[in-house]
């Protein structure tokens, strides 16, 4: 258990991380956004509920390290047609929380993110529930691990080519 | 038909080379290819094994009519219609489950799950009412082929497998691919909607001039061999198989490499137990000839692409909306290649696919691109004069070419003139 005020610098460390990922997301900074993955990281969107089992159903995202490199390579290529032009993307992050320690000692963090997006199709609005579980590698915070819950993630739904 | 000149209004703007834009974006064209095509056709619905025991349900549609797909205690598989015989509310609320009666939450009528009105609340107000002429709607047909199912709301008609024609060798091809030889969809749905026609969607699952293109960003960062069986020196072929079905075979490739598995982009060495498997289910010759040709990349006319490694299923919502329902394909016995598959299918489709994004994209962009009314045509004569037919009488082309498109466009034009 930390103390209050231990707590309280992990938590002002977190948010600025969460809001610093939000704002690299939004701003298409695809370079920066991959340099704060460890590199056992996991990146997760989950279709059709939030407690699938990914190894064995589909999900609308499920990249291990090598397959968030590719995502961002091709993003990079500027030859991505869905993302050429870029959508214009504009997020908030709120209901920032701590979460239970985990075992491996990582940092269990939750978040709700509603987010906006004009693309070429139209505007869209996309709402989530995020979980993270965050790390310290020399001395800065990486994630190790992010689950995008969306709220409807059990509809069709358009394409989601920018960074969730 | 117009009485002056003999011309079917179909005829004008279905040609040999080209359709007029206004097929993607008239709305009444789009009501009327429902009732000429969707209701009257063999539509894919889903697969025998989403309902493997008794009791177990899955919803799934025909266009925008809502279907649930069930088996019944005698172990019949039912297509019926989501929509209580009373005043229409839907009856089933979930995506599947396991149940063996529907109670409609309106007013509490209760049909068993082979469509049955089995019993509905204060009955005394119905003396003498026939009950069994109160049961849900169904699809008029129902037949399955190799575990896929399909309906059609005609009442007469082709066969399923007289619909399906040529195309159904291409579904053994498929099953060949399990060492017990059946296919099994049990890896869940991602559901992926574009504003578009669905026609747009149809044909680009055997267009194989767009790949180089449309996927250069993906074939590039992944150093796939992928693109190369698109390329302009590709003795990949399109095939067009009547009815409406069209092909990219992509075996004459695949047989100059003469690996097995390299239409996988992997190799036995890696799938040791699959290629085991394999061997003792069909004998090492045979079975190195399979995993050599692969899988079918084949639209099945109007709803079922079956993509290689994943299926697509195809609903058309509106005249500019539809969904591609899509998930991995799984082989009865090959776990190991199974996991492989599923892996393989969600980087590659869906709402973020690596390679679906970027067509889905297109769709849109053609949408929006055909409601500019000149040039009024979309042009289809790629390879027009260098198609020939292959040893069972069926059009091919170079794999670039748009026999697939003028083959749907063909059947489109017959379904049409004939309502």
């Amino acid at each position: 258990m930390l103390s209050r005020e231990s707590s309280a610098t992990l938590m002002n460390a977190v948010t600025a991380f969460i809001y610093r990922e939000a704002r690299l997301q939004d701003e298409h900074q695809y370079e920066d956004w991959e340099k704060l993955w460890t590199e056992d990281g996991v990146y997760w969107v989950p279709a059709n509920g939030v407690d699938i089992d990914p190894e064995k159903e589909m999900s609308i995202i499920y990249d291990n390290r090598s397959r968030i490199a590719l995502r961002v390579r091709q993003l990079m290529t500027g030859k991505h047609f869905t993302q050429t032009p870029q959508s214009r993307l504009r997020r908030l992050v709120s209901n920032i929380e701590l979460m239970d320690e985990q075992a491996t000692g990582d940092i269990a963090v939750a978040s709700n993110s509603l987010i906006f997006e004009s693309s070429l199709r139209d505007d869209t609005l996309w709402a989530a529930r995020n979980e993270y579980r965050l790390r310290y590698v020399d001395g800065e915070l990486r994630m190790v691990y992010k689950k995008v819950m969306l709220v409807n993630n059990d509809k069709a739904l358009f394409t989601l080519s920018f960074l969730v | 038909m117009n009485v002056m000149t003999g011309i079917s209004p179909w005829e004008q703007l279905i040609r040999p080379d080209r359709v007029h834009g206004t097929l993607y974006t008239n709305p009444a064209i789009f009501e009327a290819e429902l009732e000429n095509t969707w209701y009257r056709t063999w539509v894919y619905v889903g697969h025998e094994s989403e309902v493997p025991k008794a009791n177990d349900y899955v919803v799934k549609s025909i266009g925008p009519q809502s279907v649930i797909m069930t088996r019944d205690e005698q172990g019949k598989v039912n297509l019926l219609l989501n929509r209580c015989s009373h005043r229409g509310n839907q009856v089933c609320s979930y995506d599947k489950g396991n149940a063996r009666s529907f109670t409609c939450p309106f007013h509490s009528w209760t049909f068993a799950n082979d469509g049955r009105l089995v019993g509905y609340a204060f009955p005394d107000g119905y003396e003498g009412q026939d009950k069994s002429k109160l049961a849900l709607g169904r699809v008029t047909r129902v037949q399955s082929y190799r575990g896929f199912v399909f309906g059609s709301f005609a009442a007469e008609g082709p066969t399923l497998e007289e619909h399906l024609g040529g195309a159904a060798e291409t579904i053994n091809r498929l099953a060949r691919s399990s060492p017990e030889g059946e296919v099994e969809v049990t890896a869940g749905f991602l559901k992926h909607r574009v504003k578009a026609n669905w026609k747009f969607i149809l044909e680009n699952e055997c267009d194989g001039y767009h790949p180089a293109f449309v996927h250069t960003s993906i074939f590039g960062v992944a150093d796939s061999a992928i693109g190369k069986l698109y390329g302009g020196a590709s003795t990949a072929m399109t095939r067009d198989y009547g009815n409406g079905h069209t092909e990219i075979d992509l075996r004459p490739e695949f047989r100059k490499r003469d690996q097995p598995m390299s239409w996988f982009g992997t190799s036995s060495e890696r799938l040791p137990d699959y290629t085991a498997q394999m061997n003792a289910a069909y004998g090492e010759k045979a079975a190195r000839e399979i995993m050599i040709d692969g899988t079918p990349h084949v639209m099945i006319f109007p709803n079922l692409f079956i993509a290689e490694i994943q299926m697509f299923v195809i609903q058309p919502l509106a005249v500019d909306d539809s969904v591609q329902h899509v998930t991995a394909l799984q082989f009865k016995g090959a776990p190991d290649l199974n996991r492989r598959l599923r892996q393989q299918t969600m980087g590659s489709v869906g709402p973020a696919g690596f390679l679906l994004a970027d067509d889905s994209e297109m769709y849109e962009r053609c949408h929006r691109g055909v409601l500019a009314r000149n040039p009024e045509w979309i042009f289809l004569g790629r390879g027009e004069k260098r198609e020939r037919q292959d040893e069972l009488g069926f059009r091919v082309g170079h794999v670039t070419d748009e026999v697939p498109s003028r083959g749907i466009w063909s059947h489109y034009r017959k379904l049409m003139e004939r309502g």
